[in-house]
């Protein structure tokens, strides 16, 4: 990337914390302040700060908004209740099988205008957001639907962690506090938090509970230094994408551009339930893409997703082969350390037979030969909420 | 830090020894840069190697990143302990991290390292 890279409005509490900056999709991100391994865990024992202002933000909003992003995503969106948020890939028919998966994202209804319109709001990955918004542009009917990308007049928050909600209703009145603690996981709503006006859902990348907070850009570094002031005498940590990346690692979360490409196969990369082929009714939904992700349902691919664990500590990287009996049978899309688990880990593309939990399989890290065994995803799975 | 020690600019130190071996590890800066050390692979001993080849890997959670060989010569020693202590690294990186012995080539070749002022200068610029 050419030019200077982009800044979330945190960049200086960042450089100023000890963050180790890093160009990341084009934006200046730090990839840890002290130690992947600590951020992890605090994230995993108590809670983790993220700054994920760099994920693209969208505001769809319109009579017609519903209608048309059911034309779009490959899930279902005309009946998602206001409140609620859905996983969804964003697609179109480009390319020689007719389908091209140009991104996954999250879907939000929020609550209604006043006057009833609806709104949406879609997070997408930092990386995508300008292919994403050319090709929603491109398809914006002449009225009834408009589209805000709010990235820059906006920050995300993230804080996650089994201490992550009660820190961050510690800084709401009673209602606000007693809402968020109501919401189920995929829900979101409104809330004044430390002072500011914050859309609130109760989502995350790290499996773990937790929040992600949109603020205002010029409320972002007064929200963070609230939340780190009330949350690090309990532990919290702020996380850089090193602790990000090892954290939705473990809990078998896909990132696009390494489990999901664009020609993936969902089926075959268990994102199954992102996409709605039929309507509620059981008739066939139309948008792009729609045919080829109805072959590839019907004809299982010959590689699927697999979680790989080790003995070792020595990661696997992406593109490393996996082997057996001197064949190779997949490749490796992500591999790290486990923080949580004291051991290396790995998703992978293996073929079909081989993904039987418990399947001995080599991977070969830079020559040399690395025994690995298949096992379920996700690695770490949080203890069931107390209570 | 020795007054004795050499550095390469990819952050290797070398201290000549009796008997006209060398030790070689990695600097404190290094160790700190990395951080999160899993996994160390060391050279075999009696490997030959050229000033600038690598003499092994490093990786932290987040790389992997090669060690090279401030002089030419012959590995004569590892510290196999090490990988499987890498906390040693941090706390001691002049001293019980050290990672190879070196047989070099020509001792002359340590003259054109980095004594510390220079090598200190280079990473904080």
């Amino acid at each position: 990337m050419s030019s200077p890279p982009l800044s979330t409005p945190l960049v200086h509490w960042h450089e100023s914390h000890g963050g180790r900056m890093v160009d990341f999709a084009g934006w200046r991100m730090p990839v840890q302040y002290s130690s992947i391994v600590d951020e992890h865990l605090a994230a995993r024992q108590a809670a983790g700060l993220f700054d994920v202002s760099h994920m693209g933000r969208l505001a769809i909003e319109g009579p017609g908004s519903c209608d048309w992003l059911e034309s779009l995503l490959t899930r279902r969106v005309s009946d998602i209740e206001p409140g609620r948020a859905r996983y969804t890939l964003v697609t179109n028919d480009a390319g020689p099988s007719g389908l091209t998966i140009l991104d996954d994202a999250l879907v939000t209804r929020e609550a209604d205008a006043p006057d009833g319109t609806p709104r949406l709001a879609m997070v997408v990955n930092a990386s995508n957001r300008d292919r994403v918004v050319e090709w929603f542009v491109s398809k914006l009917p002449p009225q009834g639907v408009s589209l805000h990308d709010r990235t820059f007049e906006t920050s995300m928050i993230a804080v996650q962690g089994p201490l992550a909600v009660d820190i961050v209703c510690g800084l709401c009145d009673s209602a606000d506090a007693a809402r968020i603690r109501s919401l189920g996981n995929y829900r979101a709503g409104r809330a004044t938090v430390a002072g500011h006006d914050a859309a609130v859902s109760r989502t995350g990348y790290t499996g773990e509970d937790g929040v992600e907070l949109v603020v205002a850009a010029d409320a972002a570094t007064s929200l963070w230094e609230a939340i780190h002031a009330a949350g690090a005498p309990r532990g919290l940590r702020p996380c850089g994408l090193g602790a990000r990346d090892t954290l939705r690692l473990e809990a078998g979360m896909p990132l696009y551009g390494h489990e999901l490409v664009a020609d993936s196969d969902p089926f075959a990369i268990g994102l199954g339930l992102a996409v709605n082929l039929d309507d509620a009714s059981g008739g066939p939904r139309r948008f792009p893409g729609r045919e080829q992700l109805a072959r590839m349902k019907a004809a299982p691919a010959p590689r699927v997703r697999v979680g790989l664990a080790f003995d070792s500590k020595r990661a696997a990287r992406e593109g490393s082969p996996v082997v057996v009996a001197g064949t190779t049978v997949g490749v490796v899309t992500s591999g790290s350390l486990a923080p949580s688990l004291g051991h290396a880990v790995a998703m992978a593309l293996v073929a079909r037979p081989l993904a039987e939990p418990g399947t001995a399989v080599d991977v070969l890290i830079r020559d040399a030969v690395q025994p690995a065994r298949v096992v379920p995803l996700p690695f770490y799975r949080r203890a069931a909420p107390r209570g | 830090m020795a007054a004795d020690l050499k550095f390469a600019k990819t952050h290797e130190w070398i201290r000549p020894e009796a008997g006209g071996l060398a030790t070689v590890g990695i600097s404190a800066y290094a160790v700190e840069a990395l951080t999160d050390l899993v996994f160390m692979q060391l050279p075999p001993v009696g490997k030959k190697v050229k000033a600038g080849e690598s003499i092994g890997e490093i990786e932290s959670v987040k790389a992997v990143s090669d060690m090279y060989a401030p002089v030419s010569g012959e590995i004569v020693e590892v510290n196999a302990t090490l990988p499987n202590q890498l906390e040693t690294l941090g706390k001691d990186p002049y001293g019980a991290g050290w990672i190879v012995r070196i047989k070099p080539d020509d001792p002359a070749e340590l003259a054109n390292l980095l004594d510390r002022p220079a090598y200190e200068a280079l990473v904080k610029s």
